[in-house]
């Protein structure tokens, strides 16, 4: 455990290279720009499977109404951009010009309060960041002061998903209802509906994301991140050794709604609309699978579970519609059944496999093969997980 | 917003939504009866319960049309037997679930929730390949049809009436089988106290599968009901299943009679709400309570206090 001590390892530096290089090099190389921006939009929900690995797989908190965070700081950046698109010479032709044409069609003449302080740009990005963690931190502090945790608390936030998106498509006029807010155009005057604009919001998501991998590294490997670990596996000696238990956990929700927010933000800017579809109950149990899938143990596997998933989905609803929910709902089952710490479990225990063949080779045979000293405290994370949770 | 209504138009207003929000009760607590089984009992979340409620209602649809084609004599009863069968083959299908998932996760709650969302996914695009994707309903034979009047302002569907009988039966007949019988006594055995069952010579095993098998089949003859109500589509599950997780959470997840009285609280808050408000507000105030209250008091309305 020690001998790990420096913030990367080798290991971490080869993997995140790997993601670099396919993000930045291979994929906008390969791709045109449509698929490209498909990309883009897997990764605004990399967001979210990466706050899922902190909270759920290093956390053991299983929140299913992630999509409210998503939709949270979705909205924020749809509102302020639904703004600028509906300036007064834009939307002359309505009989309120100045408002967002939907709220015109549901006979509202004046722009609500709460819509008002998202015509500055400062405002929207501290909304995009703050807003949705300030929610959670009240659901956190309900919950987990009283101890609330496990399958009630999966329960407890599917139901917010559920009050939200009912309360989004019941608001028509003010929400823009089951539609979303839709045609944005400009951000800050600049149009991003261009080819150009694309690909730049492309690598301003792809740096974005990188810089929240590392926020997460620096998370997991501080001394917060093995009392995470500790909680999931024993809260109560956690708490008996004089830690107040709940702190963590609130933190470590606000932490990823707080990703998940800047994934929905990422979100309108790339795909150029927010809806009510994105926040209810089906999404935010999908962006589970996305990091179930990955690894729930690694913030790299959630990223490349992003990927996969929606690349799946989207090819698979593209070719053959019918089979998309069977190959969904055997992904869920069998990554449950098969192998629940995902491919990135996958990947470490062949990566094992191929080191103590190797060692033992190598060594003479009557000496026991050891694992790496480097590797040794994240086997132990590894095979406890399977247990627990 | 009762300025704008005299006090009889109020009363009755009350009585017609009452009666509404009963309906929508005898719903609650056909799928909650189920749930409260499986989740309070055995501790194991069913995601896919909805699909256990809509395979009965397919069920139901099957057989209305075989009495229709076959045996048009007996159409008035077909009713008795789409019931049979429903719990029939959503037992079956549950027994089957149990032994081929969900033993392999009782130690792993929230897995249990993912893999059976899966199955919740699979079972939808089933019913969509085999129903088609449009909702399908029943005819109810005459004897269910028309109303009868209580007052000038008042009436009361005889389906409504029908499926509040069925759901009283029903419930009965649950609270005799888990409190009164002998298996009932093995249930809550295995419950309190796993190994120690497990060491009188209880079958743990085979009472877990006996236990998953009647949740599912009562689900499957609360979807028999439903279609008395409302049209079948294959998502149709899904719509209800949040609210049937906050009916047994709130009531106290191991108590069925918790079970029944949030049951009734939420029902008739939610209609009696959804007169004067606009529908989905009224469902967003009863969720938002049901959640407030629950931050509150996590153990739910009716706790019962077992070792851990």
């Amino acid at each position: 455990m020690f001998a790990s001590n420096h913030f990367f390892k080798r290991r971490d530096l080869i993997n995140y290279g790997l993601l670099a290089i396919l993000l930045v090099v291979i994929l906008p190389l390969s791709m045109d720009i449509f698929r490209l921006n498909l990309v883009g939009k897997y990764l605004s929900y990399a967001f979210v499977a990466m706050g899922l690995v902190l909270c759920w797989g290093y956390g053991g908190i299983l929140s299913l109404g992630q999509g409210v965070f998503f939709g949270l700081g979705g909205y924020a950046m749809a509102m302020f951009l639904k703004l600028e698109a509906s300036s007064p010479e834009a939307t002359a032709i309505q009989s309120t010009p100045g408002i967002p044409d939907f709220m015109d069609w549901n006979q509202l003449t004046a722009l609500p309060w709460f819509w008002e302080p998202f015509h500055s740009l400062t405002f929207t990005i501290l909304a995009v960041l703050f807003v949705a963690p300030l929610f959670a931190y009240l659901i956190g502090v309900a919950m987990f002061k009283r101890r609330v945790g496990g399958v009630y608390f999966a329960i407890i936030t599917q139901a917010v998903a559920a009050i939200l998106t009912i309360l989004i498509i019941g608001q028509q006029g003010f929400t823009g209802g089951v539609n979303g807010i839709t045609d944005l155009r400009t951000l800050m005057g600049w149009d991003i509906r261009t080819d150009e604009a694309k690909y730049i919001l492309y690598f301003v998501c792809v740096a974005v994301l990188f810089a929240c991998l590392l926020l997460c590294h620096f998370v997991l490997k501080s001394k917060l991140g093995r009392l995470l670990v500790a909680i999931r596996d024993r809260e109560d000696r956690v708490r008996f050794s004089g830690y107040d238990v709940s702190n963590f956990k609130i933190f470590v929700f606000c932490f990823a709604a707080m990703l998940s927010a800047i994934g929905g933000a990422m979100f309108t800017l790339q795909v150029g609309f927010m809806s009510p579809t994105l926040v209810g109950i089906v999404p935010s149990i999908e962006m589970v699978i996305f990091c179930a899938l990955g690894g729930r143990l690694s913030i790299i596997g959630a990223v490349y579970g992003a990927l996969i998933v929606n690349a799946a989905k989207t090819t698979m609803s593209e070719a053959f519609p019918e089979l998309w929910l069977f190959a969904m709902g055997a992904l869920f089952i069998g990554v449950v059944l098969a192998f629940p710490n995902g491919l990135a479990g996958l990947v470490e225990s062949l990566r094992e496999r191929f080191l103590t063949s190797r060692k033992a080779a190598a060594a003479a045979p009557a000496k026991q093969p050891e694992p790496e000293p480097d590797d040794a405290d994240e086997l132990d994370t590894n095979t406890r997980a399977v247990s627990q949770s | 917003m009762f300025a704008d209504y005299t006090s009889s138009e109020l009363l009755a207003i009350f009585a017609m939504q009452g009666f509404a929000g009963l309906s929508l009760f005898s719903i609650f607590v056909l799928m909650a009866l189920g749930l409260a089984i499986i989740f309070g009992q055995m501790g194991v979340i069913n995601m896919a319960h909805g699909e256990f409620m809509i395979l009965g209602a397919y069920m139901t649809y099957i057989t209305s049309h075989i009495f229709a084609d076959y045996l048009p004599s007996l159409y008035g009863s077909y009713f008795i037997f789409a019931m049979v069968f429903a719990f029939i083959a959503a037992g079956a299908l549950g027994a089957l679930v149990e032994w081929a998932l969900i033993r392999r996760l009782y130690h792993r709650p929230l897995d249990t929730l993912l893999a059976t969302w899966g199955l919740s996914l699979i079972l939808q695009q089933c019913y969509r390949s085999i129903f088609g994707a449009r909702e399908v309903g029943v005819t109810l034979p005459d004897w269910l049809m028309g109303s009868v009047p209580m007052s000038d302002m008042v009436d009361i569907p005889i389906n409504g009436l029908f499926v509040m009988a069925l759901t009283l039966t029903i419930a009965a007949a649950v609270y005799y089988l888990m409190y009164r019988s002998n298996w009932g006594g093995q249930v809550r055995a295995v419950v309190q106290n796993r190994p120690m069952a497990g060491a009188v010579g209880i079958n743990t095993e085979k009472v877990d599968r006996m236990t998953f098998a009647l949740g599912c089949g009562i689900a499957g003859v609360a979807g028999s009901a439903f279609t008395m109500i409302g049209s079948t589509g294959p998502t149709s599950g899904q719509l209800y299943i949040v609210d049937t997780f906050l009916v047994v959470v709130f009531g106290g997840a191991s108590s069925l009679l918790g079970t029944i009285a949030s049951a009734f609280t939420i029902s008739q808050a939610q209609s009696t709400m959804e007169f004067f408000l606009s529908g989905s507000m009224a469902k967003v105030l009863t969720l938002l309570v049901v959640v407030g209250i629950l931050m509150l008091r996590p153990q739910g309305l009716f706790a019962l206090k077992i070792r851990r």
